[in-house]
Parts: C-alpha cells; sequence; structure tokens
C-alpha cells in the first residue's frame, strides 16, 4: 500500500496501527497523565498505586532531582531546594516573582533577557526546567505503562495563560522529549470528558480553580464541536492563595508574634492547607502549632474560614459574571455548571458558584483528574486513533494582543475572546521625516496603556526609505495559531522590506539557553551530539523524500503539470544526495528547501483530499483508485 | 480552500445584509471540522500550517458576516466602496449634536443615583438606534443607493463605538 501521507484529513496514515498518545494536566499542587485504553479514558498510576504526581521537585548537590511525593517530603525541611507551585513562575519576570514574597521563598537570579532562575543546590534553574522534569517523570511513569515510546501529548494550561506563559510551557515540553500535539485550555479539556460521555447540546460553563490559577469558560456544545465562546479568569489565584491567608489567620489567631522565615511559612501554609482539607467535611478543626519554639492551639470554624477566603471567591465570582457578559450568555442560559480543579471542593465555592448559575454544579468526576481526562480524549483524536471522531475544539485567545503606539498607549490588534487561529493586521506610519526605522512592541492584556500589559516582544524594522512622516505604510501582521501562540511580522508596503519573528516572550528562554539546556540533559559526549542531529536530519530528509515521492505517485499526474513534477523530482533526488552527506545543517537547508518548494501541492492536495472526502469515498477506495 | 472567494461564498450564503445567523453557525462548524488545524496534528508541519492559514480566514469570514457593522461594510467594500478608513461621507449636524449628547450623558454615568440602570437605558436606546440603521441601510442596499449606503455605515459606526464605550463602562462598574 502507498504511503498516504496525506489521506483523508483526521484518517491515520496507517489505520491498523494505534499510536501512543497522551494527555497531560500540569498543574501548580498536583500533575497527571491519562490515556485512552479500550475506548476509555484513565488516568495512570505510578508503581505504588498513585495518580496525582505532586508537582515539586527537590534539587540535591550532584544527583539527580527527586520529582513528586518523595520530593514533597522534603519540603518543610529544605525549602530553598524543594521547588513548589512552580506553575505560578512561568513565564513571568524576576519583578512579577519578587512580587509573590514569603509565599515562593526562593532566591531568584535573572538570567538572559530578564527569566528568573532559581537558586538551588544543584545550580540554578529556571522554572522551564523545573517543570520539564516533572515532565519527564510523567513521561517515564506513561511509557512504562503503555510500554512504547509516546507518539505525542496533549498538555493542558489555564485558558487565562498569556502567551508566555504558554510559550514556556512548550518549552518545557521541548526539553522533556515530548512531541506537543496541542496546547489544550483546561475547561476544555473538562467540558470534553464531561461532555462526551453524555452527548450534551447548549450552553456550559466550567468553573476551574486550581492550586494557582483560575478558569472561567462559556462553551457551547454542538454535534461534538465544543465552541468557546469566552474565557475569563485570573492566572495569578488559586487554593493557594486560601492556604497562604487562612495560614496569616492561624498565626493571627495563635498569639505568637513573629515574622515567620521560609520554613516557618512553608510549615504554617502546609498546615493551614490540612486545615482547609479537613474544614470541607468538619464544621471546626483545632490543631496545634509550633513555631519559633511557641506552641499554641488554633480552632478554625467553617464560618470563619468562609470569612477569610470570601473576599477571594468573590474575585472568581467577578470574572464569571464579565465571561457570561463576554459570551453574550445570561447565567438563566446556562444549561451545565462543570467543577474542576481541587479547590472546588471548598464548600463556600460549591455554594457561591451554584447561586451564581441558579443550579448545582457537576461534580460526578473527580475534580482532580478531569482534565487529564479529556485531554488524553483529545490527544486520542489529534495522534490519529480515532478518524471518525466529530470531536473539535474551536477556542478563543483569553487576553487582547496588541502593539505600542505613541505616548504608551496601546492599539489593540486581535480582540480577548476572538476565535483561533486568527490572523489580523493593522497599518502604522512613521511619525518624522526621513525615519527609517520602526520599533515594533508586541503587549497582552486589556489595559489602555502599555505599562499595565505583559510585555510579549520587542523587533525592530529597519531599512525604510526615507520619507515624509506620514508617507510610510508599514503593516504588522498578527497570526495565532491553534495553541494560542503568536508569531508576528512587519513589512513596509512600498518597498516590500520585511521583517518577522517567532514571539519569544519577553521572559522567555532564548533559543541558545534552550539548546543549551536539551544538550545538558543529555548524557551523550560531544561527538554523540553532533552524530545524533546529522542522523535526526537524515531522517526527516528521508521522510520527506519518500512522503514526496509516495504523494507524486498518488496525485502528481492528477494535480501537477509536467514542469512542475520534474522540478520536485529532481529536488527530491538532490535532497538525497545532500542527506548522504555528513553536513548536518546543509541537509537542514535543504529540508527547509523542498517543503518549501512542495507547499503549493499540499495545499492541493488537501484542497483536493477534502473535495473527495465530501464525496463520500471512504479510504479503501482510494487505496484503489492509487493503486 | 479557495481564499479568493469572497465570505459570502466561502460559507455558502446568500450575498446580502440579512444573514440567517443559525445557517451561519453551522456551515462554520461544518468547514471548522473539516480545515481546523487538529485535523492535520498527526501530519507534517506544512499542512498544519496551512490549515491555520485557512481556519484564520475563515474565523474572518465568521466575525464579518456575524456582525451587522461588519457585514454592512463588506457588502460595500464588495460593490467597490471601503468604508474602514477615516474621512468618508458627510453626517448631518443633527446627527452629530445627538452623538456629542450620548457621550455626554455616559461620560457623566457616574454621578447618576443609579448608575447602573443609567447605564442600561443608555444602552437599550444605543441598541435601538443601532436596529433602526440597519433597517435603513438593508433599504438603500437593496435600492442599490451606495451613497446613502455609506452615510448609514458611517453613523452606524459611531452608534457601535459608542456601544462599545458603554460595555467598557460596565466593566468598569462590575469590578467596583
Amino acid at each position: 500500500m502507498a504511503l498516504l501521507q496525506i489521506a483523508e484529513p483526521g484518517q491515520s496514515a496507517a489505520p491498523h496501527e494505534r499510536k501512543l498518545a497522551v494527555g497531560i494536566d500540569l498543574g501548580t499542587t498536583n500533575s497527571l497523565a491519562a490515556t485512552v485504553r479500550s475506548g476509555e479514558a484513565q488516568t495512570l498510576p505510578d508503581l505504588q498505586g498513585r495518580h496525582l504526581l505532586p508537582s515539586v521537585v527537590h534539587y540535591a548537590p550532584g544527583a539527580a532531582p527527586t520529582v513528586g511525593q518523595a520530593a514533597l517530603e522534603r519540603a518543610a525541611e529544605d525549602p530553598y531546594n524543594t521547588i513548589i507551585s512552580v506553575k505560578r513562575l512561568m513565564g513571568r519576570g524576576v519583578e512579577d516573582v519578587l512580587s509573590f514574597g514569603e509565599e515562593l521563598p526562593y532566591r531568584f537570579s535573572p538570567g538572559e533577557g530578564g527569566m528568573p532562575y532559581i537558586e538551588t543546590a544543584a545550580g540554578p534553574r529556571s522554572p522551564v526546567q523545573v517543570s520539564a522534569e516533572i515532565l519527564r517523570a510523567l513521561r517515564e511513569r506513561a511509557e512504562q505503562s503503555l510500554e512504547g515510546e509516546l507518539d505525542g501529548v496533549v498538555i493542558t494550561v489555564p485558558a487565562y495563560f498569556d502567551d508566555a506563559q504558554r510559550q514556556a510551557t512548550k518549552d518545557a515540553a521541548r526539553l522533556a522529549g515530548l512531541k506537543v500535539l496541542r496546547l489544550l485550555n483546561e475547561p476544555t479539556a473538562a467540558a470534553v470528558a464531561y461532555g462526551l460521555d453524555e452527548g450534551e447540546e447548549g450552553v456550559i460553563a466550567v468553573y476551574d480553580l486550581g492550586g494557582g490559577t483560575f478558569d472561567i469558560s462559556v462553551l457551547r456544545l454542538n454535534k461534538g464541536v465544543f465552541e468557546v465562546l469566552a474565557t475569563g479568569g485570573d492566572s495569578a489565584l488559586g487554593g493557594d492563595d486560601f492556604d497562604y491567608a487562612l495560614a496569616r489567620w492561624m498565626l493571627q489567631a495563635s498569639g505568637i508574634e513573629i515574622e515567620p522565615d521560609a520554613q516557618q511559612a512553608r510549615y504554617l501554609t502546609t498546615l493551614a492547607r490540612e486545615v482547609k482539607e479537613r474544614l470541607t467535611d468538619e464544621a471546626s478543626v483545632s490543631v496545634e502549632l509550633t513555631v519559633a519554639g511557641q506552641r499554641a492551639t488554633v480552632s478554625v470554624s467553617r464560618e470563619q474560614f468562609d470569612a477569610v477566603i470570601e473576599p477571594l471567591v468573590k474575585r472568581t465570582l467577578r470574572a464569571c459574571r464579565r465571561t457570561l457578559k463576554d459570551a453574550g450568555i445570561g447565567a438563566d442560559e446556562v444549561r451545565e455548571v462543570v467543577m474542576v480543579g481541587g479547590s472546588t471542593r471548598v464548600p463556600l465555592v460549591r455554594t457561591k458558584v451554584g447561586e451564581l448559575f441558579g443550579r448545582d454544579p457537576h461534580i460526578e468526576i473527580d475534580p482532580d483528574r478531569v482534565v487529564a481526562i479529556g485531554a488524553a480524549l483529545q490527544a486520542d483524536v489529534l495522534v490519529g486513533n480515532k478518524p471518525d471522531s466529530d470531536l473539535l475544539l474551536l477556542d478563543v485567545i483569553p487576553l487582547s494582543l496588541g502593539l505600542e503606539t505613541m505616548g504608551g498607549l496601546v492599539e489593540k490588534v486581535i480582540h480577548r475572546n476572538t476565535p483561533i487561529p486568527v490572523a489580523r493586521a493593522q497599518e502604522f506610519t512613521t511619525y518624522q521625516d526621513g525615519q527609517t526605522a520602526m520599533a515594533i512592541h508586541v503587549v497582552q492584556g486589556e489595559r489602555e496603556l502599555v505599562a499595565d500589559c505583559r510585555s510579549l516582544a520587542r523587533f525592530v524594522l529597519r531599512g525604510i526609505p526615507p520619507m515624509a512622516a506620514g508617507a510610510a505604510k508599514i503593516r504588522v501582521a498578527f497570526q495565532v495559531d491553534a495553541d494560542g501562540l503568536l508569531s508576528v511580522s512587519a513589512k513596509e508596503l512600498s518597498t516590500g522590506v520585511e521583517s518577522s519573528i517567532q514571539v519569544k516572550p519577553s521572559y522567555g528562554l532564548s533559543d541558545d539557553e534552550i539548546a543549551g539546556m536539551l544538550k545538558d540533559s543529555f548524557s551523550h559526549a560531544e561527538e554523540d551530539l553532533v552524530a545524533r542531529a546529522l542522523r535526526e536530519q537524515q531522517v526527516e530528509a528521508e521522510r520527506l523524500a519518500s512522503a514526496l515521492e509516495a504523494a507524486l505517485a498518488q496525485d502528481g499526474d492528477a494535480l501537477l503539470d509536467e514542469q512542475e513534477r520534474a522540478e520536485l523530482t529532481a529536488g527530491i533526488a538532490q535532497l538525497r544526495t545532500v542527506a548522504a552527506g555528513t553536513d548536518a545543517a546543509a541537509i537542514e537547508a535543504g529540508v527547509e528547501q523542498l517543503a518549501k518548494m512542495s507547499d503549493e501541492f499540499a495545499a492541493r492536495r488537501m484542497d483536493h483530499g477534502i473535495q473527495r472526502a465530501l464525496k463520500g469515498h471512504s479510504v479503501d477506495e482510494l487505496d484503489k483508485e492509487s493503486r | 480552500m479557495d481564499m479568493t472567494r469572497n465570505y459570502f461564498e466561502l460559507l455558502g450564503l446568500e450575498q446580502d445584509f440579512q444573514v440567517d445567523q443559525a445557517l451561519l453557525a453551522e456551515r462554520y462548524r461544518e468547514l471548522q471540522k473539516q480545515w481546523h488545524p487538529d485535523r492535520f496534528a498527526h501530519l507534517s508541519d506544512r499542512e498544519r500550517r496551512l490549515a491555520v492559514q485557512y481556519t484564520a480566514h475563515l474565523n474572518e469570514a465568521l466575525a464579518t458576516l456575524k456582525s451587522p457593522l461588519r457585514r454592512a461594510q463588506y457588502l460595500l467594500l464588495l460593490a467597490g466602496r471601503d468604508t474602514h478608513g477615516e474621512g468618508g461621507a458627510q453626517l448631518d449636524p443633527m446627527f452629530l449634536m445627538e452623538q456629542m449628547e450620548l457621550r455626554e450623558r455616559l461620560a457623566e454615568v457616574g454621578g447618576a443615583d443609579d448608575p447602573e440602570a443609567e447605564l442600561e437605558q443608555l444602552a437599550e436606546s444605543t441598541e435601538a438606534a443601532l436596529r433602526k440603521l440597519q433597517t435603513e441601510f438593508v433599504t438603500l442596499y437593496s435600492q442599490a443607493d451606495l451613497d446613502g449606503a455609506e452615510t448609514v455605515v458611517r453613523k452606524m459606526q459611531f452608534m457601535t463605538k459608542l456601544q462599545r464605550e458603554i460595555e467598557a463602562a460596565e466593566d468598569r462598574l462590575l469590578d467596583d
């Protein structure tokens, strides 16, 4: 059978071979992986039968880091080297993380481009590296359990994550050696987990309160299509904040007058968390606490706890109202409310959300696991295991994207809650006579002043021909892909001078930094690394060459004229010649070149394939045709 | 996907101001099912990149045909009239006076006894004015009075902008 590199959309190239895909919920407090087996999505336990992996990494000098429960057990005694809640640091700058203050007691040092590095006993570690350790642990767990290498993963992120936070997550996956099929928004994943079981139609709201983030999404379900109407939230508000607030309250109630240091703060927070969890079932909890050699017994009633966290819960409700408004939906039009995240176990949260929507929220699926389960269902479809699935997730961009204009003001180019993928362009002009360069500053956020928004990237368009002020026309184009990741390009229209960047967040890792970390993470010697890079490029070249050959054999006659076909055939031969050599960079360039040459052909084949699909051909028929 | 076809053709709808929104949503979902990058997730980067371009185009088509103002502007654009830039048709002084009064009312909302009710009233009258303008547009457009239609679109732009400002004010009220 010919290799159907481009078969029907949604058809897997080799229908009988089941690919290994997992959904990963990379959480603030806990992380977990799930997969679809025998048609059912299940979370994957470790060897001890535990499903949740605490998102904690402990670093010791000269040893591999420990991840999960073992690391968590070190938290109280070794707070500086035990990294918890690292998700809160993802995509953030040094100033952002310092504002977390006592709550994240790490020693930070600035890296290249303002990325904060955490000083650990094993050396400085970026939040991306810490997250990669967690992902690596889950990858090992999944590969052991599924007995094979993973073909792809879906990683969930809070819907409210901005571009920098998403990019950081993707970088972490890259470091962990995972192929990311999609970054999926957590509430959307939860909706999938519920919606598929129940074949639901109509509008649903997903309230997702995790350890460190809050999301609210309003979706419309229709025949397998999940269309996000609006999303909102707060990427720095979660159950951790309940713990901090309660810890402060408990310390005050104890009458012990100290300024807690890192270790004491961690101790108090852990204690507060236990109290919070017990208050879910008990009306009042009494604990003994020992700080700085002083002892006290503190009792907390449910009412007192409710009063402590009420301002935080109110903040989430405000975001809910705003998101309903953005969606153009009244609270009474919402048919179902789904609860996600461990913090939705708190009774006050359930009560208040129930009141807002006028109905009891769904809690049937374990709120700690529901996101991973949804992600696994999506991963199974994306990897190509379910060619007939109708499942399709249409998401939106959570925060507006814009450019800095004169006077530090933001000109929005793409508004929040615009469906993605999206491409938009805006024209600007020069403001001085003879201006030959223009600085472009990309920001994300809702506020009018640049200073109040998140700075995503800066770049400069040079080579504008000198003209009178206002005569040059600069077109800045934004494109956001299905993962919510942005790329920006700028072009001077009269001359065609162009500049483009894949937006690398201001607080992200540079490509060099990632390359360095990847290198560090391999145990190979330098030569091995070179050999490996060469082999990878050779595999990539052969993959492209043979796929293109198969495509030519199948559709070359129908879709190409003689000259086009001859060019592609020559291109394949040339790439194979280059690939037989040992210059990895030349092979990479060759792959890029041939891929570009075959773009038009690929586009025609996509069109053609879909037209055939619309006529209702099956794969078998196509196979016969191609013989 | 032929990206040179106009949005109405792309979505299989009649080229007219009246658009059946339920049908639009249905066609949109059908096309998304075929073209979304996720359909190509297990294939190469090239197919995915094309799919991103196609669905971005499709999303632009949806946004254009969903919004009454953008739909009207698009119809005029197809008729050779670009109403996206500054300037253009002169608006009558009466209309401009009304606009100034409405904006003054909006600016003073904070001082009203019941700001929420005042905002709501303002939003309702803006909505009503917009509906009236839309009816005018339909008539003028069907009579091929493009000058008249263009003037109406300019007015719709004013009112839509006001609507956005009212919404922003509502947001601020929600935050307090």
